[in-house]
């Protein structure tokens, strides 16, 4: 019998073309979504080689990082943010790619509608020109987020040159306590392996915490793998992904259904399989976590204070730390309950699917319900992941409730999560962001950005200040 | 691609850890269509006051390292986003290769299919470097990719480990598509038992 494989070990197996001597591998792709920020130069490179689109079939396109999220009848004002659009449509239309294009209902972040639509399937390969690319991992697709060279290698060969990264397991037991989000959980997970704690790995995600988060959920915490390092996050496919996967109208149909779910029903780790790193954390330990710096790694329980550089003996982490305080603007010791906020965002790849918006808006309904609204202080966002997210949120009344609570209902796309488009902060700024990196400058120069999950962007956004939604009722 | 065989330079210090990929390069220098001209984006927050100035207390600002094509940075450099603009970014401006103890794993890759040499040192070989290069314009530090050394200015020799994959790639300039081309029989044939093993696909 051959030795137990992981999940990982076994999705690779199934897609490596061939190894050379010094461990080079090249692998398939079976799946890859396009962009309209790290691919023109990508497809400039095929023109100038002369090169095709190989497979055609396995590439779906969609703009999102530069797409206004307000009225969009007018077009995108911002001239260079238009080009780039204009330039995904038309090497689409030259290369025969099918593209949701901006006034099409299921345009949405890439990493939101290739689950919505099925094109995310269990046990395949898939690649995107962006890092969060990890987000399909949720479906035990081996996803890897990738620059625009390996954009064009795909492009034009359908594989990718790889070594094999490591097997990781973080095993989350247990079960989460009320008002604890997925969120919550892979912020204590970046916090306790660091932000490099995974590099060279390929994170598989296990236990029974995990388990029981619906796919949703288990978007969000593959969706941050890269924030720990990892090449890719996993988690095996079960009856929750076939359920959410069902009927979708790129996921197969009728009898291709029924033999594409027994394969998927194998894929697991073996009893007895190899990890080369293994960390356990108990779910019922974890609080709503929010960050106080600018690495997604400096992360306290809402129920801390920010951290003073003083009780830190290595250099290079005071320093960090020093830095990292100075640019938030932030002195040691103060509770994080007591941190005002300007600006709350809900969106990004991490957090604008239904079932987070659904959670921000009962926030925003106990909110009406004791007769009290957005903070006057407080400029807060909704953007929805998708058109079709923002049409069935739409349907389940979602808007009104969000509306009649004082937030901004907007139109889908990146948003705020990167300063790309017209969402921005301003310099000194601060904001309460459902998004993925509080990075220097991420989500506008000088903007100061803590990191948390819907419900307690809602909260804080009513509040005035970060807030622990546990204190909500 | 251009080849990378030896380069001697003055090397720039940058002693922050998890220098991620948007202080490199913010995403609003991103909206160009093209792999040129990024340079002037290069850690922009950094190197630019609000109002537009050059910051002189930044590294690459400050005379002596005008010419730095050698970046010897803090742990985990290039975490972050996969844009691979950030590369772009530092070849543009003149950086060709970047000294740190360890690299994010896209980073990593995207550097060198740009033919930018990433050397991971340990530690203390990390801390000597920086010590040479806060020393500036006088001295200069050497890389020779053939012999996997890295000569510091009082003559101390570093040796790095790299693979001999993307070693062979950088001393030749190869590009990979022209390399993967080659195998299309086997992708081909991949692609056909592939097929059959999972149809719905």
């Amino acid at each position: 019998m051959s030795a137990p494989k992981t999940l990982f070990d076994k999705i690779w197996d199934a897609h490596l073309i061939d190894e050379s001597d010094d461990g080079t591998c090249l692998i398939f792709i079976d799946r890859h979504i396009v962009h309209e920020v790290t691919s023109p130069q990508a497809f400039e490179g095929l023109r100038t080689a002369g090169r095709k689109v190989r497979r055609p079939d396995l590439t779906l396109a969609v703009p999102d990082h530069n797409v206004p999220t307000s009225d969009r009848a007018a077009g995108i004002d911002d001239e260079e943010s238009r080009i780039q659009v204009e330039t995904l449509d038309n090497n689409c239309r030259d290369f025969g790619l099918q593209i949701f294009g901006m006034d099409d209902i299921r345009q949405g972040i890439c990493h939101v509608i290739g689950p919505e639509q099925g094109f995310t399937l269990p046990g395949t390969t898939l690649i995107c020109g962006d890092s969060h690319t990890a987000t399909h991992g949720a479906f035990g697709s081996l996803s890897f987020g990738v620059g625009t060279s390996e954009v064009e290698h795909v492009l034009a060969t359908q594989t990718m040159i790889q070594r094999k990264s490591k097997n990781m397991r973080v095993t989350v037991d247990g079960e989460l306590p009320l008002g604890v989000t997925a969120k919550d959980m892979i912020l204590a997970i970046i916090g306790e392996i660091g932000t490099a704690g995974g590099t060279g790995c390929v994170i598989e995600f296990a236990g029974e915490a995990i388990r029981s988060l619906s796919m949703e959920g288990r978007m969000t915490v593959c969706n941050m793998t890269i924030e720990g390092g990892a090449r890719a996050g996993l988690i095996a496919p079960d009856e929750t992904t076939f359920e959410y996967l069902k009927g979708r109208p790129m996921a197969p149909k009728g009898g291709a259904w029924e033999t594409a779910a027994e394969y998927w029903k194998t894929l697991k780790s073996d009893e007895g399989a190899k990890y080369d790193i293994e960390v356990t954390l108990k779910a019922e330990d974890i609080v709503p976590q929010v960050t106080w710096g600018t690495s997604p790694e400096d992360v306290v329980p809402i129920t801390g204070a920010v951290p003073d550089p003083s009780d830190e003996s290595d250099d290079a982490r005071r320093n960090k730390m020093e830095r990292s305080l100075e640019y938030m603007g932030l002195e040691p010791g103060t509770a994080m309950r007591d941190v005002r906020i300007d600006r709350m965002f809900i969106g990004s790849c991490t957090n604008s699917r239904i079932e987070d918006l659904r959670a921000a808006a009962e926030v925003a309904q106990k909110a009406i319900d004791t007769g009290r609204k957005v903070a006057g202080h407080v400029d807060a966002m909704v953007v929805p992941g998708s058109g079709l997210v923002k049409a069935q949120a739409e349907e389940e009344g979602l808007d009104r409730i969000f509306i009649e609570a004082g937030f901004d209902w907007r139109e889908p796309g990146c948003s705020m999560c990167l300063a790309m488009n017209a969402d921005k902060l301003t310099p000194g700024e601060r904001c309460a962001s459902t998004s993925n990196r509080n990075f220097e400058g991420r989500q506008g120069p000088g903007g100061r950005t803590h990191l948390v999950s819907p419900a307690m962007a809602a909260a804080a956004a009513i509040a005035g200040h970060l807030t622990d939604i546990r204190d909500l009722d | 691609m251009e080849k990378f065989e030896k380069l001697t330079s003055v090397a720039a210090p940058l002693p922050i850890a998890n220098v991620d990929t948007d202080m490199i390069i913010p995403a609003r220098y991103l909206k160009t269509i093209k792999r040129t001209g990024l340079g002037e984006g290069l850690f922009a927050n950094m190197r630019f006051k609000e109002d537009g100035s050059d910051n002189e207390e930044f590294v690459l600002n400050q005379p002596a390292y005008k010419d730095a094509q050698i970046l010897v940075a803090g742990n985990n450099f290039g975490c972050g986003s996969s844009r691979e603009h950030a590369p772009w970014a530092l070849m543009d401006y003149g950086i060709k290769c970047v000294i740190s103890t360890d690299f994010a794993d896209i980073f990593y890759n995207n550097s060198f299919k740009n033919g930018m040499l990433l050397i991971k040192v340990g530690p203390e070989e990390l801390d000597m470097l920086m010590d040479d290069a806060e020393r500036g314009a006088n001295a200069t530090v050497t890389v020779d990719l053939e012999a996997q050394e890295i000569t510091g200015p009082d003559g101390g020799v570093v040796r790095f480990e790299i693979d001999a994959f993307r070693k062979h790639c950088l001393l030749n300039g190869l590009d990979d598509i022209g390399l993967t081309m080659e195998k299309e029989d086997k992708i081909a044939s991949f692609e056909e038992s592939h097929k059959a093993a999972q149809p719905w696909l």
